[in-house]
C-alpha cells in the first residue's frame, strides 16, 4: 500500500510538471513551428488570459467559461498584435523577438499601471482527496487532462480540418499555397491568433493556482523556452516528447530539492541538448524516420 | 623622450589608421577633431555643475560598457544575447563578495574588478561554448541567454536566509548585497576612495574612452571584419575556411566582460547590488540601449545608451512604470521605422548633408 502510494506520488508530480510544460510551451510552440518567430510576449498573453479568466469569473461566469473568454480575449490580441507588428518583420526573425520584448514590456507595465500591483484572485475549485495518508489537489487533475487534450486537439485540427491543411502547406511552401488561392497573410494571423489564445487558455487555467500579478507571466516563460528549446519545431514530435523528458528531470529534483532546483535542472538540461541535439528532439526524430 | 619627432607622428598616424576603417562610422580630421571637443566638453564638465549631477553622470557612464559589449555581441557578431544582465549581476556580486571579505586595503579593490569581470568573462565562456559549439539558431540564443539570466535572479533572490553567505558575506535574497566598499586607490599620504563625485568621474570617463578606442581597432581589424562576415552570411564565412564558433564566442566572452565591468562600476558606485537589477526588465534595457541608437556602430550605440538613459531618467518622474511603456514602445516603434537605429539614421543624413557618407 505504501509503494503504491508513493508510485502515485511520483506519477502525480510528473503529470503536474508535464502538464505545466505542454501547457507554457503549446502556444509558443505553434507560433515558432509554423511562423519561426519566437514571441517573448509569450508570458504576457498567458497573463491577459489569466487576467480575464479572474474578471470573467467574479461577474458570475462560471469558470470553464471564464478561462475560455480568457483564451479567445488573448487570441484576439494576438491576432491585432500580428497585424500592427510581427507582419512587417517575418524577413528579420531576430527583430520579432525585440519587438515582442517591447510589447511584453509595454504590457506588463501597462497592466501595473491600469490594474495596479497586485489583484484578488479566485480560489482553487474542487478541493482536494486523499490517498495513502497523502493529500492531492483535485484541480492538479483537470490540468493534467486540459494537456493531453490541448495536445489531442491540436493534432485533430492541424490534421483533420481544412484550416490545419491550409496552414500547413502555408508554412511548407508559402508562395506555391499562395498560387493556389490561399490567403496565407490571413493564415498568419489565424495561426498567430491560435498561439496566443492558447498561452490565454493556459493563463486562464492556472489563473485559479497562482497569485494575481501583472509579472506572473515570467512564470511560464522559461518552462515554455526550455521545452521549446528543446522540442525543435514540431509540435507533436518536438514538444509533446520533450515536455515528457523535461518533466521527469523537473519533476525528480523539484521533490527532493525545491522549485528552484528544479528550474536550474531544466536550463542545464537544456544547455547539455542543445550541444547534443542541435535541432531540437523532433530533428532527431525525423532524421532518424528518413 | 629620445623618440624622433618624426617617427612618433609616423606612429601616432598608424594608430588613428587603426582606429576607422569600414566597421565604424566616422573617420578623417572632421570626426576626430569632434571627438576632442567632446572630450574636452566632458572634461570640463564636472567644473560646471554640481556633485549630485556628476555622480548622476558617473551612473550613465556605468551602463554604456554593458551597451558596448552588446553592440560588438549583437550589433557586429550577429548573435542577440539577453544575458548581458546575468553577467552584470555575477560581477557586482562576485566583488561584493571579494571585497567583503577581504577588504579594501593595499588597493585590493582594483583587484577585485579584475577578478569580478574575469569570472564573468569565464562563466560567458563557459556557456557560450556549449551554445556556439551546439550551433543553435541565432533565436534560440537569444531565449536561452534569456531563461540563464532569469533562472540566476531566481537563485539569487531566494538567498535570504542566513546560510547563504560567502565567507563573512551574506547574499541577502531579494534585498541584495549591500556595505562593500567603493573602488580605493592606494596613494601616497592616504587611500583615494572613490565616492560617485569627480574623481570617480574622471577614472570612468578615461576607461570609457580605452574601452571605446579599443573596441574602435578590435571591430575595425581582422577579428572585427570576420566577425561582421559571419554576421553578414555565416556558411559563406565558414567556406572561406574560418571557424564561425570560434569568432562568435570570442566576441560573447568580451562583450560578457564589458558587461561585468558595468557591474562592477555599479556596485561600487552605489555600493549595492540586487538581483532585481538582471530581472527580465533590468535585461530588456540593454537591448533597448543599443537598438535605439543603432547596434551595427560603436559611436552610435555609446550616443543612443546616453540619449535614452537620459529620456528614461526624466520620464521617471512620472513613475517607473510610464518611463517603462514609453521604452517598450520606443523600442517597438524603432524596429518598425529604423531598423538600424535613430542615431545611425540621423548620422546617415548628417554624412549624406556633408556630402561625405558615413559608412558604407
Amino acid at each position: 500500500m505504501d509503494a503504491l502510494g508513493a508510485i502515485f506520488a511520483s506519477l502525480y508530480q510528473f503529470g503536474d510538471a508535464f502538464a505545466f510544460l505542454v501547457l507554457s510551451a503549446c502556444g509558443l510552440a505553434i507560433i515558432f513551428g509554423m511562423m519561426g518567430v519566437i514571441n517573448l510576449a509569450h508570458g504576457e498573453f498567458i497573463m491577459c488570459g489569466a487576467y480575464v479568466t479572474v474578471m470573467a469569473n467574479r461577474a458570475g461566469l462560471p469558470l470553464p467559461v471564464a478561462v475560455l473568454a480568457g483564451a479567445v480575449v488573448a487570441g484576439a490580441i494576438g491576432v491585432l498584435v500580428e497585424r500592427l507588428v510581427i507582419r512587417h518583420l517575418y524577413a528579420r526573425p531576430l527583430d520579432t523577438i525585440v519587438a515582442t520584448w517591447g510589447i511584453s514590456l509595454i504590457a506588463t507595465q501597462g497592466t501595473l499601471i491600469v490594474l495596479g500591483s497586485t489583484m484578488t484572485g479566485v480560489g482553487t475549485p474542487l478541493g482536494s482527496f486523499e490517498l495513502a495518508g497523502n493529500s492531492y489537489s483535485t484541480y492538479r487533475l483537470v490540468l493534467m487532462g486540459s494537456a493531453v487534450a490541448v495536445l489531442v486537439l491540436l493534432y485533430l485540427f492541424f490534421n483533420k480540418t481544412r484550416f490545419g491543411v491550409l496552414a500547413r502547406a502555408t508554412i511548407q511552401v508559402p508562395h506555391m499555397a499562395e498560387a493556389l488561392g490561399v490567403d496565407t497573410r490571413l493564415i498568419y494571423a489565424m495561426t498567430f491568433g491560435i498561439g496566443a489564445g492558447l498561452a490565454g487558455l493556459t493563463g486562464g487555467l492556472y489563473a485559479p493556482t497562482m497569485t494575481m500579478v501583472p509579472t506572473m507571466g515570467t512564470t511560464f516563460i522559461m518552462e515554455a523556452f526550455v521545452t521549446v528549446v528543446v522540442g525543435g519545431a514540431d509540435v507533436f514530435l518536438g514538444t509533446a516528447p520533450a515536455a515528457a523528458a523535461l518533466a521527469i528531470v523537473k519533476a525528480s529534483l523539484t521533490s527532493w530539492y525545491g522549485q528552484l532546483f528544479g528550474q536550474i535542472g531544466l536550463l542545464i538540461a537544456v544547455i547539455l541538448v542543445i550541444r547534443l541535439l542541435p535541432r531540437g528532439v523532433s530533428g532527431f526524430l525525423l532524421r532518424e524516420r528518413a | 623622450m629620445t623618440t624622433p619627432r618624426r617617427t612618433s607622428t609616423g606612429s601616432f598616424r598608424r594608430l588613428l589608421g587603426r582606429l576607422e576603417g569600414p566597421q565604424t562610422m566616422g573617420r578623417g580630421k572632421g570626426f576626430w577633431a569632434g571627438f576632442v571637443v567632446v572630450l574636452i566638453a566632458a572634461c570640463g564638465y564636472p567644473l560646471t555643475t554640481d556633485g549630485y549631477t556628476v555622480g548622476n553622470t558617473v551612473y550613465f557612464f556605468n551602463w554604456v560598457f554593458m551597451a558596448l559589449g552588446l553592440s560588438l555581441i549583437w550589433g557586429y557578431g550577429g548573435a542577440l544575447s539577453f544575458g548581458q544582465t546575468a553577467f552584470f549581476g555575477l560581477a557586482g556580486y562576485a566583488y561584493g563578495i571579494l571585497t567583503i571579505n577581504f577588504g579594501d586595503a593595499y588597493g585590493f579593490t582594483i583587484l577585485a574588478t579584475l577578478i569580478a569581470v574575469a569570472v564573468a568573462a569565464a562563466f560567458s565562456a563557459m556557456l557560450g561554448y556549449f551554445l556556439f559549439f551546439g550551433r543553435i539558431s541565432g533565436v534560440f540564443l537569444g531565449i536561452v541567454t534569456l531563461s540563464v539570466t532569469l533562472v540566476f535572479e531566481r537563485f539569487m533572490a531566494q538567498t535570504a536566509g542566513p546560510e547563504w553567505k560567502v565567507g563573512a558575506a551574506r547574499l541577502n535574497g531579494f534585498n541584495g548585497m549591500s556595505g562593500m566598499p567603493p573602488l580605493t586607490i592606494p596613494w601616497p599620504g592616504g587611500d583615494l576612495v572613490l565616492y560617485p563625485d569627480i574623481q570617480l568621474y574622471y577614472i570612468t570617463l578615461a576607461l570609457l574612452v580605452i574601452v571605446y578606442l579599443g573596441l574602435r581597432i578590435l571591430v575595425n581589424s581582422r577579428f572585427g571584419n570576420v566577425l561582421v562576415a559571419i554576421r553578414e552570411n555565416p556558411e559563406r564565412a565558414e567556406m572561406l575556411g574560418y571557424d564561425v564558433r570560434k569568432y562568435q564566442l570570442g566576441a560573447f566572452v568580451i562583450g560578457a566582460a564589458l558587461a561585468g565591468l558595468s557591474g562592477v562600476l555599479y556596485t561600487t558606485w552605489g555600493q549595492y547590488i540586487t538581483p532585481s537589477s538582471m530581472g527580465i526588465t533590468a535585461a530588456a534595457l540593454p537591448i533597448i540601449w543599443v537598438a535605439v541608437g543603432g547596434r551595427s556602430d560603436l559611436t552610435a550605440t555609446v550616443i543612443g545608451t546616453l540619449v535614452v538613459l537620459a529620456v528614461f531618467q526624466a520620464l521617471t518622474i512620472y513613475g517607473s512604470q510610464y518611463a517603462l511603456v514609453v521604452m517598450g514602445a520606443f523600442l517597438v516603434v524603432t524596429v518598425l521605422i529604423a531598423p538600424e537605429g535613430v542615431i545611425m539614421l540621423i548620422a546617415r543624413r548628417i554624412g549624406r548633408l556633408l556630402g561625405r557618407g558615413g559608412k558604407a
